[in-house]
């Protein structure tokens, strides 16, 4: 998709409203005050999907904000870790809180269970560069 | 003790409650080029930064290691570093080099670099910058909402507010933090309430923070906070890698993220290095963009006092504004916490972000009195939001914020405080009381609501947090209550989340829930004419500040029934006796029949021909038809004048005492404060002018000095002064009056 196109689509809520869909799967035109009224719709319907943040990580690229693509990018990948198991992995990366071996085992599950690569990228560098400056955990 | 009175007087102002230093570079205390501060430098190897800022890659510490790997456009830098500071410092204020030019530019340069630019800028030319670069070309503003109690319906109601009084974002902090969860679920409620499309946040621990976002109860995060040298980051308990990971996670679950940095955390936090506030900030504003941060609240936040208290502190926010800006980050720029006990300081400092405009003119505008703002008190509270009003209505400048009147407010926050109790009814949480949503209604602050057991609202809050309940069940509450409306925004809140058009660089909603961020809303600033201007259907918002009164009935008071004791009796002459003429404006008496300060125009001449009678001697009453001028009248009227002594009297009371063969613009007294002048001192004023008529001294007639009268009456005195001037006959000669008066003495 060329860089105007994706301007173009943006905001997906006007422009691509028929094709978004939430992390459930649920499109977006189902999700109702009536089906919300009725109980029908769970905390997944109203997540993004991986999809949509890429589509988003996309927009902000061709606008020339690629860091903040980066991010988003990296976000696209973390909507597959569960709740619980997201928190834990930011506790991890704090300070003093891991091992290298630790962190490198955090890079090598995001990569192979939850297939984000991008994310264990990034982790991998935080245990060199924890390893170089002294913020890996002491005992 | 000061010897001087002055000196005296000035000690007890608010601004001698401040405390200023002398810059201390090893300290950290000092606001910009600090010696120890590196030259800007950068060297690429095989597309890697192996120098950056005089310091060698073996040398980098976290922080460095961070930006090089992801703060800085490699694309960028080689043009960027090789261009003068000064060149791009003039491309800032040059209304021919368009933003995206500097955009580029800026995401080449290091921290060092960054500064170096600023070393060119006054503040005038750095808020010259800030309107080109702020991303957004709307500009907006951020509540906070908090109160001591955590009351809940005091937060909703409070929250409401806020969003019809235009705030984009609503935040909210805990002082139990166990709160969190109803205190977002209040602000949440009350702000789909005052305003669909307000975006909403609670400041607590960051992993509570996740939680209530995972919850569907925020929507933004801000907490984020980041420091410009190692030692303090770590001491933060967060490490770059560990807070770009934390964005990435609030990005997964679809909430906005903005960072936190500000001058004088480093310092404030013991670890300054040795380097100044801005070149810290410089490096923490590339940390936060290589986070991928969308945007940034800086602008020395909590710190504010520290900058403050050095020289050239506040024109150093102002460049932090300035550098996240042309880092392409939204920026919400401070203001927020308390900054000076000195109301023209604190005003004074705000316009360097009011004027230029940035994407959130505070990063938390206290929507709460002082004491119930749990972030340590605003800068500016609810107690400024009329004057707030009043500086966008001056300027023609959108602060983001727009004039409510009082039945609306009431209604708004009667619904958010009726829509939580409807939701604690239905969620099984404690029951929220009619005299307390009574109470929410009209009160001002905490002190003003009744107390609440806390013990099982705090229980409520663990189960709720701990429970599977989510934003839906607040939302199936309210459409069960009839508060379809309020349901139905919420939702959308949650359908905006699926969609993910807020996660874009400075995104914010209207009230139809459109996104306006720096994708669609692109400033465009190129010059005068050009880039967001405040007209329109905003600028008669703005305008419309219910204090302001049509100025057609502005004098209804001084027009009354023609006076009948006065009767025009034909053309005057040159008197020829030993007299005072009193010479009356062409309204007097019959067009208008008070003076400005409610005396009656009969009143008023009965006083001074008093005051000639217990001198001895006779008036004749003169209308001047020609002029309105008090002088004009008043020389007529001696021309007239047997002795060549005469009053002059404006209808809205304004006099003179003046003398045949003065100019004018001369006279022996004048009373240009009608306002103040009273039936005794006409009398007085008929006294001295006998006096100077029999060729007697006089000691001049004291008057009150107020000089407020001017400010309090210039509109009326204005419009009383045009109704005189249409009575005014260019062709017509003075006219001789009978009044049907004896002196009583």
């Amino acid at each position: 998709m060329t860089a105007d196109a994706n301007h173009a689509k943006y905001p997906l809520m006007e422009n691509a409203a028929d094709s978004l869909q939430a992390a459930s799967g649920r499109p977006l035109s189902e999700i109702t005050l009536e089906a919300a009224a009725k109980g029908d719709l769970s905390i997944a319907d109203l997540r993004i999907s991986p999809e949509t943040l890429r589509a988003q990580a996309e927009i902000a690229r061709a606008a020339g904000y690629t860091q903040l693509a980066a991010n988003l990018t990296r976000a696209a990948e973390l909507t597959a870790v569960p709740n619980e198991e997201l928190l834990q992995m930011y506790e991890m990366l704090r300070p003093g809180r891991s091992t290298f071996e630790t962190l490198i085992g955090l890079a090598e599950k995001l990569e192979s269970v939850y297939h984000a690569p991008v994310t264990g990228r990034m982790v991998r560098e935080a245990a060199e560069v924890y390893r170089a400056r002294g913020l890996l955990r002491r005992v | 003790m000061t010897e001087s009175r002055r000196f005296a007087v000035l000690a007890q102002r608010d601004i001698n409650k401040e405390t200023f230093v002398e810059p201390w570079a090893e300290a950290g205390l000092m606001v910009t080029d600090s010696p120890y501060d590196p030259q800007p430098s950068l060297r690429l190897e095989n597309g890697q930064i192996v120098e950056m800022d005089g310091k060698q890659r073996a040398d980098f510490d976290a922080i460095d290691w961070f930006i090089a790997e992801h703060g800085l456009n490699l694309s960028a830098v080689e043009e960027a570093m090789a261009t003068p500071s000064q060149q791009v410092a003039r491309m800032l204020v040059d209304i021919n080099v368009p933003r995206e030019l500097v955009q580029r530019l800026a995401s080449g340069c290091t921290a060092a670099k960054l500064i170096d630019i600023i070393r060119h800028m006054n503040v005038l030319e750095m808020m010259m910058g800030l309107a080109k670069m702020r991303i957004r070309r709307t500009p907006a503003n951020q509540a906070h909402v908090t109160n001591w109690r955590e009351h809940p319906a005091l937060l909703a109601a409070d929250a409401a507010e806020a969003g019809l009084r235009g705030f984009a974002e609503v935040e909210t902090t805990v002082r139990v933090a166990r709160f969190a969860p109803l205190d977002a679920l209040a602000i949440l409620v009350g702000t789909q309430t005052g305003r669909g499309g307000v975006l909403t946040q609670c400041a607590v621990e960051e992993a509570l923070g996740l939680r209530l976002a995972m919850k569907g109860l925020t929507s933004y995060a801000e907490t984020l906070s980041v420091y410009g040298t190692e030692r303090v980051f770590v001491d933060g308990d967060d490490t770059p890698w560990s807070k770009a990971f934390l964005a990435s996670s609030y990005a997964s679950r679809g909430i906005k993220v903005r960072f936190t940095s500000g001058t004088g955390s480093e310092a404030l936090m013991g670890h300054a290095e040795g380097c100044s506030m801005l070149f810290l900030e410089a490096r923490c504003l590339l940390v936060a963009r290589g986070a991928g941060s969308q945007g940034v609240q800086n602008g020395s936040i909590s710190c504010i006092a520290l900058p403050e208290a050095l020289p050239g502190g506040v024109r150093v926010v102002l460049a932090e504004n300035l550098l996240a800006s042309m880092l392409g980050l939204e920026v919400a720029a401070g203001n927020d916490a308390l900054a000076s006990h000195s109301a023209i300081r604190k005003t004074a400092k705000l316009m360097l972000q009011f004027i230029p405009g940035t994407d959130f003119i505070f990063s938390g505008y206290s929507a709460v009195p002082k004491r119930d703002n749990l972030f340590g008190g605003g800068n500016f509270d609810a107690e400024d939001f009329d004057d707030y009003n009043v500086l966008q209505r001056d300027m023609q400048v959108d602060g983001g914020l727009k004039p409510v009147n009082e039945a609306d407010v009431l209604a708004i926050r009667r619904r958010a405080a009726q829509a939580i109790q409807a939701v604690y009814a239905e969620l099984g949480f404690p029951a929220i009381s009619d005299v307390e949503i009574e109470a929410a209604v009209v009160a001002h602050s905490s002190d003003d609501m009744p107390e609440r057991d806390l013990v099982p609202d705090l229980a409520a809050a663990d189960r709720f947090l701990n429970s599977n309940d989510t934003i839906l069940a607040a939302v199936k509450a309210l459409e069960k209550s009839g508060f379809t409306d309020v349901a139905n925004n919420m939702l959308e809140m949650g359908r905006q989340r699926v969609a993910g058009d807020y996660l874009q660089p400075s995104a914010i909603f209207d009230e139809n829930f459109r996104v306006k961020s720096a994708i669609n809303d692109v400033n465009d600033y190129g010059g005068p004419g050009t880039g967001y201007r405040v007209t329109g259907e905003r600028w008669q918002e703005i305008q419309k500040i219910p204090q302001m009164k049509s100025p057609r009935q502005f004098i209804d008071a001084q027009i009354g029934e023609p006076s009948g004791k006065l009767v025009e009796i034909g053309p005057a002459a040159r008197g020829e006796q030993q007299e005072v003429v009193i010479a009356v404006g062409p309204a007097f008496g019959k067009a208008m029949t008070r003076t400005i300060g409610g005396l009656e125009h009969e009143d008023v001449l009965a006083a001074m021909l008093t005051g000639i009678a217990s001198e001895g001697l006779v008036a004749r009453i003169v209308k001047v038809y020609h002029s309105s001028d008090c002088a004009a009248i008043g020389h007529v009227g001696a021309r007239l004048s047997g002795t060549g002594i005469a009053i002059g009297i404006q209808s809205r009371g304004t006099t003179v005492i003046q003398k045949r063969g003065l100019a004018p613009l001369n006279n022996l007294e004048l009373f240009p404060q009608s306002p103040s002048l009273t039936l005794e001192t006409y009398r007085a004023i008929g006294r001295n002018a006998a006096r100077y008529a029999k060729g007697q001294t006089a000691t001049p007639v004291p008057v009150k000095v107020d000089n407020g009268a001017r400010l309090r009456l210039i509109v009326k005195t204005a419009l009383l002064h045009r109704r005189e001037t249409e009575e005014v006959r260019p062709d017509q000669l003075p006219v001789e009056l009978l009044f049907d008066w004896e002196p009583n003495l």
